[in-house]
């Protein structure tokens, strides 16, 4: 392994601390971090795939129905999960939750006066194919205020945790949408360095719109390193 | 061939339970990692509880974080699959155990290499926290000789 091309480089990812987004201040580590060569043999990891994902954890849309269809824009969302060679990531686990149209959360602390949407969970999960390719269906998500400054309101965002073939790969990320206003003003999406922030914004296509159903919006993962067949080995 | 820049991260936000830990926090879906890495019935031998807490720089316990540990079983090996009642990663969000602990049920792993201490990697997600952390969690038992002797202090 080639350990200086599976560093993680901070030219693109957000510091510990970010002023702007208050709680950084008091909960991101001050110390600067020990470099060690490894954290893990080469070729620890990772532990999901295709036996993980049920039928309709990529399917949002349906994974929450209760009494009828949930309420919103409907939107597919798919990209490529790519290592920094740009070789597809096959057979990688991609987590999602989200807020529901109108900005609510189903999570039992968000306490934002948004009515919950009783067809709709919020939360899904897929596999990347052979090709690094995922897809998943949802509702558009709404935005929401939160307490960070007056008047603060996050963009649309869809939240996705992805694992790759190792520790190092790991990813918590957020999605966002192209031309949302709020971007300008949210010191989370901000905190990212400004060369580097626009890899967090899906792309419209109308080539993944399906007619008469969902908006399409494509959005590239590249994980940190170069391997390139996780599972070759098993 | 051309070098992509990484995609950056963002913070896990104080919402992910649901979707991350949900059966922890009690929500009708599937967990797929979970605070137990081993599994009590088939292996009670070796079973170790890993608990503790993530404080703030007041020194008030963090009550959403979500903590992952990766490791490997007792013969160094990574479990991607269950594998004699052991897989290798867990996961636990802070916020349903009494004093906000996270609370692993594990074993203590073979060293990485020779002559190593045994470690468990541990990964920090928070409201926060706008890229994870990384830390190792390592075992104060005493090894008096041997490849793991412990370090002594003469003064
Ligand atoms: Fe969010």
């Amino acid at each position: 392994m080639n350990s200086s091309e599976n560093k993680r480089d901070w030219e693109s990812h957000p510091p510990l601390i970010a002023p702007g987004y208050k709680s950084t201040i008091y909960r991101g580590p001050s110390q600067p971090l020990i470099e060690v060569p490894e954290l893990m043999k080469p070729g620890t990891g990772p532990i999901f795939g295709m036996e993980s994902v049920s039928p309709l954890d990529h399917d949002l849309t349906k994974n929450g129905i209760k009494n009828g269809e949930p309420l919103g824009e409907r939107i597919v969302v798919s990209g490529r999960v790519l290592n920094q060679n740009g070789q597809p990531l096959k057979n990688t686990l991609i987590e999602v939750w989200q807020a529901n149209a109108a900005g609510r959360y189903v999570h039992k602390r968000d306490q934002h006066h948004a009515p919950l949407d009783p067809n709709f969970f919020g939360a899904g999960r897929c596999v990347t194919n052979d090709k690094g390719v995922f897809k998943f269906y949802t509702i558009k998500p709404g935005a929401y205020p939160w307490g960070n400054h007056p008047n603060a309101w996050r963009p649309n965002h869809i939240h996705f945790s992805v694992f790759g073939p190792n520790i190092g790969t790991r990813l918590v990320t957020q999605m966002y949408f192209p031309g949302d206003p709020l971007l300008d003003h949210d010191p989370i999406y901000l905190a990212v360095p400004e060369k580097s922030r626009e890899r967090l914004i899906s792309t419209f296509d109308l080539d993944l719109t399906e007619e008469g159903f969902a908006l399409g919006y494509q959005f590239d993962i590249v994980l940190r390193g170069n391997h390139s067949t996780p599972f070759e080995n098993e | 061939m051309n070098k992509l820049g990484q995609t950056p991260s963002q913070t896990i936000g104080p919402y992910f339970a649901y979707g991350l830990t949900p059966e922890q926090y009690k929500f009708d879906h599937k967990s797929l990692a979970t605070p137990f890495l081993l599994d009590v019935k088939h292996n009670s031998k070796d079973l170790i509880l890993l608990k503790g807490r993530v404080f703030d720089l007041h020194g008030a316990p963090v009550d959403d974080a979500m903590i992952e540990i990766w490791q490997v079983d007792q013969e160094g090996v990574f479990r991607t699959e269950p594998h004699e009642g052991f897989i290798s990663i867990g996961r636990m969000g802070t916020g349903t155990v009494e004093g906000n602990l996270y609370e692993f049920t594990t074993c203590i792993p073979a060293p990485e290499k020779p002559g190593l201490a045994p470690a468990i990697n541990m990964i920090v997600f928070m409201r926060g926290l706008l890229s994870h952390v990384y830390t190792r969690v390592y075992f104060d038992n005493l090894h008096m000789q041997g490849a793991q002797e412990t370090v002594f202090f003469d003064f």
